[in-house]
């Protein structure tokens, strides 16, 4: 029998959760050894006696007699939330509490108070992703390090500050608090840059990108899940996640490089993901609100809904760039919406709007900035201009996917 | 056929949920398919890195083994091989390897009945 993919990554982030809830949050570290003992434990067992029957209940044996183990050998101690540190003094509740901690409702509560609690107010957004990833979904700090092209020494200290922050609360946050909603607006946006971080993001590795935003939804699906959770901005990103999910191979061809929109075989785009977020979509639809995750989404939708890149809405997607320069102006929103323009109107009229795009100066490293700029040149016959504008987008490339599809570029306008 | 053991010997454990979850599946295939050329006789336990040591005639109890952490043996599993060119040979998929460990091949000894002289 083989294990279930990312079995242990998220079995960790279970437990962790579950035994931080029994011991406090001040106790996180030991939650963390706890759960990395109950692991150890596991991997030596079953590389010699291969599986158990139900490898996560197993985990979870292991995981619940250490924690009744702590907590009647510190009784007083190790607790910090009043609701249960009257059921884990008595040795009558003490068990059955213990047990209750680890039902499926339990754990997945635990989880999301967990994910709240990462995105305290006084981290950075980095700090909150790179503690849910570590936290809850069981990513070491290298794997953080490669995920964001960080230095391991800067993710480790990121890592440790922010659970001290952590640390010093005297409980998970609480679902019926007053300050949720602020707080889920904070929880939405983490899950956000995190899914976006793995759609775009600059890490060469295409297999850790994938990962992150396979976190993400994972996330995602815990709290649209919970009635008090939802809300129609919950929907729109939970729809964006789906929508973009389904294109997310075909950003890379069978040799792992990137491919074009333009170019990408929409026959491999994975329909059931586009159904799940059209669904998503419409539920998100009531309401007043229209968040940059409605119309981002609604972009998404947009694409997905079209046979080829020719049939595409291009009024409408201009429209909906249009909506979100209001709401949510930003120079890489702009440049989009002038790509957009181009698909509409030609390249010439394309040009121009990046010509007059406000804080032009803020994209010039981004390297999509001159190679938008090649594109639209290549595009009116002008391939010297062409060529000039790709090597400068060589030149600021973060990683070898990039470099490999801007040289190809480079080498089309040589050849034509 | 002789039955040989391997004792595992120190190495260091994956830093991540993701990696152990990756070793341990390297070992199952490793032990899967020494299991299915039926060179497996048991495939043995895991033991736990501390215990006691009893010794002397005093049968003093101590806490260890205390050994290097490389040499702490953390399990053993018993195959069968031709002989012990062989049994080295099956060892060398083992993947304990990539993390610095070894395996000790010792042959199991067969105690010979005397012939009565």
């Amino acid at each position: 029998m083989e294990i279930e993919e990312h079995f242990f990554r998220h079995e960790f982030g279970r437990i962790v959760a579950a035994l931080t809830r029994l011991f406090g949050v001040g106790n996180i570290a030991l939650a963390e050894d706890v759960t990395q003992d109950a692991f150890c434990r596991a991997m030596e067992t079953w590389k010699l006696r291969g599986l158990p029957k139900n490898p996560s209940a197993w985990l979870m044996t292991i995981a619940k007699n250490r924690a009744v183990d702590i907590l009647r050998r510190e009784r007083t101690a190790r607790v910090s939330e009043p609701e249960l540190k009257r059921f884990l003094e008595s040795e009558w509740t003490l068990v059955p509490t213990v047990e209750e901690a680890f039902s499926a409702n339990a754990v997945k509560d635990s989880q999301l108070r967990m994910m709240f609690s990462c995105c305290d107010p006084n981290l950075s957004e980095e700090a909150q992703i790179a503690l849910i990833l570590h936290i809850l979904c069981g990513f070491s700090v290298k794997e953080i390090a490669q995920a964001f092209v960080c230095s391991h020494a800067a993710i480790e200290k990121r890592i440790t500050r922010a659970k001290k922050i952590l640390a010093g609360s005297t409980k998970l946050f609480d679902l019926t608090d007053a300050d949720l909603p602020s707080r889920l607006s904070s929880v939405l946006q983490a899950l956000y840059l995190l899914f976006n971080e793995g759609y775009h993001g600059s890490s060469p590795e295409a297999a850790v990108r994938a990962d992150l935003c396979r976190e993400a939804m994972l996330l995602m699906n815990l709290l649209i899940e919970q009635p008090a959770l939802v809300t129609p901005r919950s929907y729109a990103l939970a729809a964006l996640m789906y929508l973009n999910a389904a294109r997310l191979l075909t950003r890379l061809d069978g040799s792992g490089n990137l491919v074009s929109f333009f170019e990408q075989d929409r026959s491999l785009w994975d329909h059931k993901l586009i159904a799940e977020g059209q669904a998503l979509l419409n539920l998100s639809a009531s309401g007043t609100e229209l968040t940059k995750y409605h119309i981002e989404a609604a972009i998404a939708a947009t694409h997905t809904s079209a046979a080829t890149c020719e049939d595409t809405d291009w009024q409408q997607i201009v429209s909906l760039y249009d909506m979100l320069m209001a709401i949510h102006p930003s120079p890489v929103i702009a440049l989009n919406r002038a790509i957009a323009i181009a698909q509409l109107n030609g390249p010439e009229r394309g040009l121009h709007e990046i010509g007059v795009i406000h804080d032009l100066d803020r994209l010039s490293s981004y390297p999509f900035y001159p190679a938008t700029l090649g594109e639209l040149e290549f595009r009116r016959g002008n391939n010297l201009a062409a060529k000039a504008h790709f090597s400068t987008a060589l030149s600021l490339a973060r990683n070898p996917m990039e470099r490999n599809f801007l040289q190809r570029r480079i080498d089309i306008c040589e050849e034509s | 056929m002789t039955e040989y053991v391997y004792l595992y010997r120190g190495y260091e454990l994956p830093a991540s949920p993701e990696e152990m979850q990756k070793k341990t599946a390297k070992w199952m295939t490793w032990l899967k398919d020494l299991s299915d050329k039926g060179h497996v006789k048991s495939l043995g336990e895991p033991l736990q890195p501390a215990g006691k040591v009893v010794k002397g005639t005093k049968k003093q109890v101590i806490d260890g083994p205390y050994a290097e952490a490389k040499d702490v043996v953390g399990g053993y599993s018993i195959i069968v091989a031709r002989d012990i060119e062989q049994a080295v040979t099956l060892s060398l998929g083992c993947p304990i390897f990539e993390d610095g460990g070894s395996v000790e091949v010792r042959a199991i000894a067969q105690m010979e009945l005397g012939d009565g002289n």
